[in-house]
């Protein structure tokens, strides 16, 4: 890959976006040098494309083209929009963290009443004071831009032992059309706490706008966490999402990921066992239709001995639409009894629909217990006529059925409440279909 | 006008003919058995009436209170009165039998244009139910028929019979891979549904049903037609002579 491509691929503008975004984007000189640097590898890169092996299956130069200018900082109109949006997606109860247009929104978020244990500043104030939140364990060309293009983000703080009552949501709202959002946040979530992170990500009135968001989490020993992230964009919209996750030792968490809107969509998470005796429960669900393509990507690393992982992921797919599940499970020389299992199931809705499972299992420890399984179907005619012999139309039956299906996954999240609101935007999802 | 009218009724699965000009009328209250062979078109036909998919109907016709019920949907048959219990029962994972009960028998108030079961009306209607039935309250709460005994499968059929109040029911081999306490459960739960509005088709390979059933008529279905049609001392009969006599006629 060289320069030319990368500009032939990604058009005119590969240089233009930085040099004109530059002066809106924060940080000291030193933070500068490093924004350039990242450019540059993004520049001698380019957008991902087929012939790179984690992004086979997501080609961005032909699914998306070109990257988008920095959308402009949100007016009192935008602020407007994005606290009805605001209000339509909130999880009721929890504290919010708004990011509008890729600017944190003090007045929309519930920084001043926190609750006890719960510290909130922005990616601005950290990068006065250094650049160590630009810089990633690895970064491939999506990530490389969001380091040289960040504009904000939330700076999560959950204090060692902290037992939140309700969750914290971080809303990321998109008002302005034809745009990028770039923002990157972090979690750090200390020793014992037991939080809930839910992280929506939601449009107010714009369309085809764009997502490049990057987040970097740390989680304490003993830490029993929830996160749950709701990527509900826009139908036309595009939302490159890249995780970091380190887990100290004997954590329990439990992630899910579900995408139920946007044009292209992609969740990478890059999760990594920093210590020993942890649990992890992963889990996906995909609802696409049209030609929406929704790709979930996860790296485990089982770094050290004595962990476990779980991944459960459901796609159901109708028209043109194709979903993508790659599950890498890494396990180094020293993590013996290691656990890692994944199970992928896809649900096929029409003839045209398509779906990717592609896992790697890369073990090179000899007391493992790893495995995979995948299957892609149909809904079961048996099932449907035995439904509509009892009552029920055809689209309520595949309905039902549907959510059965994808009931699989998100039954893993513990919380009534929360499993109830997923749900919710499940069968909201079922109804647009029909 | 008779509740249902079977007319000379031709179909085929994949070429092949099945049904050969079949010909049953069936009024309001009564109970009539259909037995053969296997092999003889019993569960065709049940399946025909149902409207599963994969049957042609090349010839005849099928009235159901005097209205054409080849031309309607399944949903559309089960909200006018058609019930099929099936003789295997699927099982579907994730749709707890209660959201199943509820969401069916809303669908078809729906369909006639009736209000839907407030929630108390309902649970204690199931719950009524269940209990004569012998179905224990966290059976309702697992998935529809997920880990149910085979005779727990057909308790739950029966169940959904007594909650949608169809005016016909197809039986369709119920007392297969039952023993005989299973059966007799079952075949309490049918007779207690029992009425002079509510017509019963009892298909079965064995008189052994028609002890705890005992039906009004009996029709003996050979290769694709009814050869003969009696009362309920025909089924006697069939139990000392057994079906060779019909296959050679037929």
């Amino acid at each position: 890959m060289n320069v030319a491509v990368a500009k032939t691929g990604s058009g005119r503008a590969v240089s233009d976006l930085f040099a004109s975004a530059e002066g809106r984007l924060p940080g000291s000189l030193a933070v500068v040098a490093v924004r350039r640097e990242a450019f540059e590898t993004y520049e001698r890169l380019g957008l991902p494309h087929r012939r790179i092996e984690e992004w086979k299956y997501t080609d961005l130069r032909a699914l998306v083209g070109e990257v988008l200018p920095l959308a402009a900082a949100p007016d009192a109109a935008a602020l407007s929009r994005a606290a009805d949006a605001v209000k339509a997606h909130a999880f009721a109860g929890a504290s919010k963290l708004v990011l509008v247009d890729g600017v944190f929104a003090a007045d929309l978020s519930d920084v001043k009443a926190l609750p006890s244990g719960v510290s909130v500043t922005t990616l601005r104030e950290a990068l006065d004071k250094s650049a160590d939140l630009l810089t990633t364990a690895s970064a491939d060309a999506v990530i490389s831009l969001n380091a040289a293009m960040a504009t904000d983000g939330v700076v999560l703080s959950i204090a060692d032992g902290a037992q939140l009552s309700a969750p914290v949501q971080i809303i990321h709202v998109a008002t302005v059309p034809s745009a990028s959002n770039f923002t990157r946040s972090q979690v750090r979530i200390g020793k014992g706490a037991r939080p809930t992170i839910i992280e929506s990500f939601v449009a107010a009135g714009a369309g085809a706008y764009q997502v490049n968001d990057a987040v970097l989490v740390s989680i304490g020993d003993d830490a029993d966490v929830a996160y749950i992230r709701l990527m509900d964009d826009a139908a036309d919209a595009v939302n490159i999402t890249s995780q970091f996750v380190t887990v100290g030792a004997n954590v329990k968490l439990n992630y899910f990921n579900m995408t139920s809107g946007g044009a292209v969509s992609r969740l990478q998470g890059f999760i990594t066992f920093a210590g020993e005796g942890s649990e992890l429960s992963l889990n996906g669900v995909n609802l696409l239709k049209k030609t929406e393509h929704g790709d979930l990507s996860l790296v485990v690393d089982h770094a050290v001995p004595n962990c476990m992982s779980r991944e459960t992921f459901r796609a159901v797919i109708d028209d043109r639409g194709h979903s993508v599940f790659q599950g890498r499970i890494i396990v180094r020389p020293d993590a013996q009894k290691t656990d890692g299992k994944m199970m992928t199931r896809a649900l096929l809705l029409s003839d045209e629909a398509e779906a990717d499972n592609k896992p790697e299992l890369e073990i090179f420890a000899d007391d493992v217990s790893c495995g995979h399984g995948a299957t892609a179907g149909a809904l079961d005619d048996s099932l449907l006529f035995y439904l509509k012999a009892r009552g029920l139309p055809e689209k309520q039956a595949q309905a039902l059925l549907i959510q059965a299906f994808v009931g699989e996954a998100i039954e893993q999240i513990a919380d009534d409440d929360l499993r109830e609101h997923v749900i919710g935007l499940a069968e909201r999802w079922l109804e647009r279909r029909s | 006008m008779a509740l249902l009218e079977v007319k000379d009724l031709k179909v085929r699965v994949e070429e092949r003919e099945i049904l050969h000009g079949l010909t049953l009328t069936v009024n309001e209250g009564e109970i009539h058995a259909i037995m053969g062979p296997n092999g003889s078109g019993k569960s065709t036909l049940s399946h025909v009436i149902a409207g599963k998919p994969g049957y042609e109907v090349t010839d005849g016709q099928i009235l159901f209170k005097g209205e054409d019920l080849l031309e309607m949907d399944p949903e559309e048959r089960a909200a006018r009165g058609v019930f099929l219990a099936f003789q295997y029962p699927v099982e579907i994972p994730g749709v707890a039998t209660m959201t199943f009960l509820r969401t069916a028998l809303n669908a078809q108030r729906k369909a006639r244009g009736e209000s839907e079961y407030s929630t108390p009306d309902f649970l204690k209607k199931v719950r009524e139910v269940s209990k004569s039935l012998n179905i224990p309250q966290d059976m309702l709460k697992r998935g529809v028929n997920v880990g149910f005994s085979g005779g727990e499968k057909k308790r739950n059929e029966v169940l959904q019979m007594a909650l949608f109040e169809p005016s016909l029911c197809i039986l369709d081999e119920m007392d297969s891979g039952l023993d005989i306490d299973a059966l007799r459960i079952a075949a309490d739960g049918v007779n207690a549904l029992r009425s002079p509005k509510r017509a019963m088709v009892v298909i079965t390979h064995y008189q052994r049903l028609l002890n705890y059933i005992v039906p009004d008529f009996v029709h003996v279905m050979s290769k694709g037609r009814v050869v003969k049609s009696g009362g309920k001392e025909l089924a006697l009969e069939l139990e000392e002579s057994g079906y060779a006599q019909f296959e050679d006629a037929a």
